[in-house]
């Protein structure tokens, strides 16, 4: 364990943990799109931005990427810190201006409006389906394409995502809901990824619980009998 | 060639290799640089393959294709030893004379010396050309020595002699404070102390560590470490083995980029041939030491030149940098403790470990020791490769050994440091050329690069050059620096059409703030630094394209009309044969002088150019 205060308060924390959801457990509000405490911290938003201070000189960094260590002093609502996180959200706003999320995140920090050319994009690039996917699910569907502003989340080729098992993480993980899933009759669709799936219909209560596709991956991973995934999971015992 | 298993071998060999030698024997050495090598280097060797033989002496001279000589602008360059007669620009057909004139008769051919162009003075020895007079080529002065594909000519000039003495005689932790006490500083760009890195990679915990050599110079307009590699390979290799046997490590990587075919080459056949004598592979020269090196070729993206993003690479991740707040010599490459170093730098390490730290001290100011290569390009009369002890000043790189400015126009600025490098004006041109001297000034060491501007640059324009090449080699991943590259680039790039903004400058420093401030790498850190140090230093040029839409430089098109000065016009009707767009209006039977048509110009510049009379002026 270290110590470590934030803002003045002294607050404890397991040494190497991030500083991010040290901070946010601890009840201090710091804005931020692209963690989840599920996936490895990546620091691509920018929003996090605190000061840290040890022995006596001081930087600005993202909290998420940031693993304590004994004695920092955290200052999340300096000057220098708001400054950047208001320019940062502008950034982002200019990028996605029809998003509602940044919207309301950006009017909180008291941005109204942007100083440059709109554009008309709607993923603000955080990464969080890819990771998730990657990291969480291990399906690998999706990855990140091109650099700079190029840059775009995207399946292979662009074309139907074919390792996609329609699971939804991505969908859930969004911070700007733009993914979107949608179910009708015996289909799931992911609908950014282009991706349609034939569903399971449960021997029990005849509904349909989950794709094909995701259930035989699952079944061959974990070595289960060709019977396993016959009754949906609410009708098994 | 059977492997070295002492350094007692190692010295009987290299007697061997110079006894067979003789120093009086005439060598005509050619430079195939990048720079000769576009001048027609090859066709030159070929004839001068072919005069000494027709000649008869083909026996009594030797013929030595070497690395980069440096004096790109005076391509191709041929250096007769042992009187190191320097000629330049040789054409193939100069290749008979030569020959028959100098190796055979001993007579020195006029049209072929270098110029002095103040003095006239025809100057015959290579060194005492003030190009090279004026430099300190420690590092990079056995380029024209060897040919960098013959391990035995980096011998005979005691190569590998720094690995003998550090692998015998030498204790890992005295290598590393004797780095330490050099004062040597990374010369990729960050200028982190060397001894310092090594020391902690070396006490970093874990069994495997790794060394790796950054050759993935992205800089447009340097060219100095690729001019190492492809000029004495050894020299890097040598010192990446010493490096490895301070730190403790066994395995090597060399990120060379995939666009520098004969670098990769040469070093593969370096590689192979000091595999060969056993200065790589197990129980190098007898010492118990082991230590292998892999050749990486880079994918081509500007931000693996970072230690994150490279090490990603290597990989096989998508060349992507990290944060660093655990820094790479604790985990690194393979999440293990890795030292990654530049080319340049790994080069010094030899000459540090032969001629000790306090004979290196001796170079350089307190906080930069040693020299520096720097390529020398732009708008001075000697294009090329120099190397020169830090604490020179800016004003004797540029005029001293770049002979000043083409046309004798007047100096704007020199852009240091690559992309990401900054403007300095004229009033700093006194300024001593160091790590901290440069920061302090709003630009930076960088890798080297040296960018020479006259009045006739816009810096505005400059600055949106730099963004644009930021912009498009920003790796995306976090926002601060995607977005706020593609931003600063937005609002110079509307400053130089004439759609400026009041307020536009405080934009462009809000942006670079958060830029610097905010971003994942030192790429996103560092960007800003063109626009920053253009604001700093010519404030008013921006404010006249802002507010006068105009630009003074006469480069921005949206903001410059071309006009013919009537009675300077001399109505010979060669601005109208060249204009692409028919936009002058005129007859030479009229006797009237001619008219540019501002509607259908379109600010090419051909007409001015063409003009023999200065009758075209840019307003």
């Amino acid at each position: 364990m270290v110590e470590l205060t934030v803002d003045g308060q002294a607050v404890g924390a397991e040494k190497g943990k991030m500083l991010l959801p040290i901070c946010l457990d601890a009840g201090f509000d710091i804005p931020h799109l692209c963690y989840n405490e599920s996936v490895r911290p990546y620091g691509a938003c920018r929003l996090c931005l605190v000061e840290v201070r040890k022995n006596g000189r001081g930087r600005m960094t993202t909290s998420c990427t940031y693993p304590v260590i004994e004695g920092i002093e955290v200052l999340t609502q300096t000057e220098k810190v708001l400054r950047a996180r208001r320019l940062v959200i502008e950034l982002i706003l200019a990028m996605c201006p029809g998003d509602e999320e940044i919207q309301e995140m950006a009017r909180e920090m008291g941005v109204e409006d942007v100083r440059f050319e709109k554009e008309e994009k709607d993923c603000i690039l955080c990464g969080l389906c890819g990771r998730v996917c990657e990291e969480v699910v291990g399906a690998n569907a999706i990855h990140f394409a091109n650099k700079g502003s190029n840059r775009e989340m995207i399946p292979p080729f662009a074309g139907e995502a074919t390792d996609c098992i329609a699971c939804g993480a991505c969908v859930t993980v969004c911070p700007v809901n733009v993914i979107g899933m949608r179910e009708e009759s015996d289909e799931r669709t992911i609908i950014r990824w282009k991706r349609t799936l034939k569903m399971k219909k449960c021997k029990v209560c005849g509904n349909y619980f989950a794709p094909w596709f995701q259930l035989e991956k699952f079944r061959q991973q974990a070595g289960l009998p060709t019977d396993f995934f016959d009754t949906c999971y609410s009708c098994r015992e | 060639m059977k492997r070295i298993n002492s350094v007692e071998d190692l010295e009987r060999e290299r007697e061997k290799i110079r006894a067979a030698r003789d120093p009086n024997k005439p060598c005509i050495t050619i430079c195939t640089g990048t720079g000769c090598h576009a001048a027609g280097c090859y066709p030159v060797a070929g004839a001068l393959r072919e005069a000494l033989r027709t000649g008869g002496i083909e026996g009594e001279v030797d013929l030595r294709i070497t690395g980069c000589h440096g004096f790109c602008e005076r391509g191709p360059l041929v250096v007769i030893n042992p009187q190191r007669i320097l000629y330049q620009r040789v054409k193939p057909d100069d290749a008979p004379d030569i020959v028959s004139e100098t190796l055979k008769k001993g007579k020195i051919i006029e049209r072929l010396l270098y110029v002095h162009p103040l003095t006239e003075e025809k100057i015959v020895r290579e060194d005492d050309v003030p190009f090279y007079k004026l430099q300190k080529r420690i590092i990079f002065g056995n380029n024209g020595n060897i040919d960098p594909t013959s391990i035995e000519d980096y011998l005979a000039i005691g190569g590998y002699s720094a690995l003998a003495k550090a692998l015998t005689s030498m204790e890992p932790q005295q290598i590393v404070e004797e780095v330490k006490k050099s004062g040597l500083r990374g010369r990729g760009g960050g200028g982190f102390h060397t001894g310092t890195k090594w020391e902690s990679c070396r006490k970093a915990s874990g069994d495997t560590r790794y060394v790796i050599c950054n050759a993935d110079e992205g800089d447009p307009g340097a060219y100095m470490d690729r001019s190492l590699l492809e000029g004495n390979p050894h020299s890097v290799l040598e010192g990446m083995i010493i490096g490895a046997f301070a730190i403790g490590s066994n395995e090597g990587y060399v990120y060379v980029r995939n666009e520098y075919p004969l670098a990769v080459e040469n070093l593969r056949i370096a590689l192979d041939r000091a595999n060969d004598w056993g200065f790589f592979g197990k129980n190098i020269l007898g010492s118990g030491f082991d230590f292998n090196v892999k050749i990486n070729r880079g994918g081509g993206a500007f931000v693996c030149g970072e230690s994150t993003a490279l090490m990603a690479s290597l990989e096989g991740q998508p060349g992507e940098p990290r944060a660093k707040h655990i820094h790479t010599v604790e985990s690194g490459l393979y999440e293990k403790p890795t030292n990654l170093n530049n080319v340049e730098t790994w080069a010094n390490v030899p000459y540090i470990v032969n001629l000790g730290a306090e004979q290196y001290r001796q170079i350089g100011t307190d906080g930069s020791k040693g020299t520096k290569i720097f390529s020398l390009v732009g708008k001075v009369n000697n294009t090329g490769l120099v190397e020169v002890p830090m604490g020179i000043t800016l004003r004797e790189i540029v005029y001293d050994i770049g002979g000043g400015i083409i046309g004798g126009k007047r100096f704007k600025a020199i852009q240091t440091g690559g992309p990401s490098g900054g403007c300095l004006p004229e009033s700093l041109l006194d300024l001593p050329v160091d790590f901290d001297r440069l920061t302090e000034a709003g630009s930076m060491m960088g890798s080297g690069g040296m960018i020479v501007m006259d009045e006739n640059n816009c810096m505005v324009d400059v600055a949106k050059y730099f963004m644009n090449f930021l912009k498009e080699e920003s790796c995306g991943k976090c926002a601060s620096c995607r977005e706020g590259t593609k931003r600063m680039y937005e609002v110079l790039h509307r400053i130089t059409e004439g759609n400026g903004r009041e307020g536009d400058i405080a934009l462009l420093e809000d942006l670079s703030f958060v830029t610097a401030e905010a971003s994942l790498c030192a790429l996103g850190g560092t960007a800003p630094n063109p626009v920053l140090s253009t604001i700093r230093y010519f404030r008013e040029e921006y404010e006249v394209h802002i507010k006068n839409k105009k630009c003074p430089a006469g480069v921005c098109k949206e903001l410059i009309t071309y006009r013919i000065i009537p009675n300077q016009c001399t109505i010979c009707g060669r601005c109208q044969k060249v204009c692409p767009s028919q936009a002058i209006r005129g007859k030479i039977k009229m006797k009237k002088p001619f008219e540019i048509l501002p509607e259908k110009c379109i600010r090419c510049g051909m007409c001015s150019e063409a003009c023999k009379f200065d009758a075209i002026e840019i307003v």
